[in-house]
């Protein structure tokens, strides 16, 4: 039992560490100009990185499956200009559905 | 402007709203942006954001009631790492008998992305140490794009309305995870899986500001790809960032 508190409160002190060094040590200061240029490509970088591995990765397994259905009609709707609210409707079913007709 | 509450807000319409505020002419003081209208705007922009960290949440309580960690410890959990991947990692390692230092190592590398992400929000943080540290929690993956407003400019407001919001549906699905197990189904049969992948998608678009920007994505992905059946999930995302270095190049 005290090992799961103890689970809990490090792995909580680590991850608050964590996104709290950038801000507690350079809070409320700009960045310098050649690392701003870096900083400003991270959000697309970043965000492709995790959509690639929540799509084709599961653990240390590279896969294909009913996700990138998911992800085509969730990017077909994108490119639609559909409801955001939509999107992810229509992307969701696409994968039960694709689950459904192919189980695993 | 009214406070309407906006189910079906449109993310990457809430990103263009955000392109008004434009970058700041060079040389002058940037005036004091409207804090209450910016955490509104973060608040409206994450609402299907929410919806999905919630989904995501409730299947994270089911993990951990199955790893026997009880309501209490799943939910303190929830309301202080705030970070899933960590949290599923850490489940499971209770679950499997495994010891304090593999999830404490698997947290730290699967958050590990939260080091540049911190970095890269440092500027937009203001205020006193207490007041950045406890800002900077709210400070995850959906609430960061929110809070982007492009050419690596963030908005304080919008990161703040978002993570609050972001937070509530995590603590909350994780409530309703954990002590709703046996009613629920499994979260997968019903396409939650791919819900945030999509909604990072569209929150993408907006963000792809020119070619470089598509041109180092997608390196990215290719980097990230490439190295996951190589090392421990959570490494591939912190070495994409490697190809933000190419902004160093002249055009």
């Amino acid at each position: 039992m005290t090992g799961i508190w103890l689970t809990v409160l490090l792995v909580g002190a680590v991850s608050m560490a964590l996104k709290s060094a950038g801000p507690v040590i350079l809070g409320g200061r700009e960045l310098p100009g050649k690392f701003k240029q870096v900083v400003a490509l991270m959000a697309p970088t970043l965000l492709a990185a995790l959509i690639a591995t929540q799509i084709f990765a599961s653990g240390s397994h590279l896969t294909f499956d009913a996700r990138v259905v998911g992800l085509g009609v969730g990017a077909a709707a994108i490119m639609l200009r559909v409801p955001t609210l939509l999107v992810v409707v229509l992307a969701a079913m696409a994968t039960a559905l694709t689950r459904l007709a192919f189980p695993a | 402007m009214a406070m309407v509450f906006d189910p079906m807000g449109d993310l990457v319409d809430a990103n263009e709203e955000s392109a008004e505020h434009g970058p700041p002419p060079v040389g002058t003081v940037e005036p004091l942006p409207d804090l209450r209208a910016d955490v509104r705007s973060g608040l409206r922009a994450a609402v299907p954001l929410a919806i999905a960290v919630f989904g995501f949440a409730v299947s994270f309580g089911i993990v951990a009631r199955a790893a026997d960690m009880g309501w209490l410890a799943a939910t303190v959990m929830s309301a202080t790492t705030f970070a899933g991947s960590a949290q599923f990692a850490a489940a499971s390692v209770i679950g499997t008998g495994g010891g304090i230092a593999a999830a404490i190592i698997a947290a730290v590398l699967l958050n590990s992305r939260y080091l540049a992400i911190g970095i890269s929000v440092a500027p937009a943080m203001t205020g006193g140490p207490v007041r950045r540290f406890l800002g900077a929690q709210l400070v995850v993956d959906e609430s960061w794009a929110v809070g982007h407003l492009g050419g690596g400019r963030y908005s304080r407001g919008r990161l703040l309305g978002a993570g609050v919001l972001v937070y509530i549906a995590w603590v909350g699905g994780t409530v309703v995870g954990v002590l709703g197990a046996e009613f629920l189904g499994n979260p997968e049969s019903l396409g939650l899986d791919v819900v945030s992948p999509v909604l990072f998608l569209a929150l993408l678009k907006g963000q792809v500001a020119d070619r470089r920007a598509a041109v180092v994505a997608l390196l990215g992905v290719a980097i990230a790809l490439a190295l996951v059946p190589f090392v421990s999930p959570g490494v591939p995302l912190i070495a994409a960032t490697a190809a933000c270095l190419l902004g160093l190049r002249k055009l």
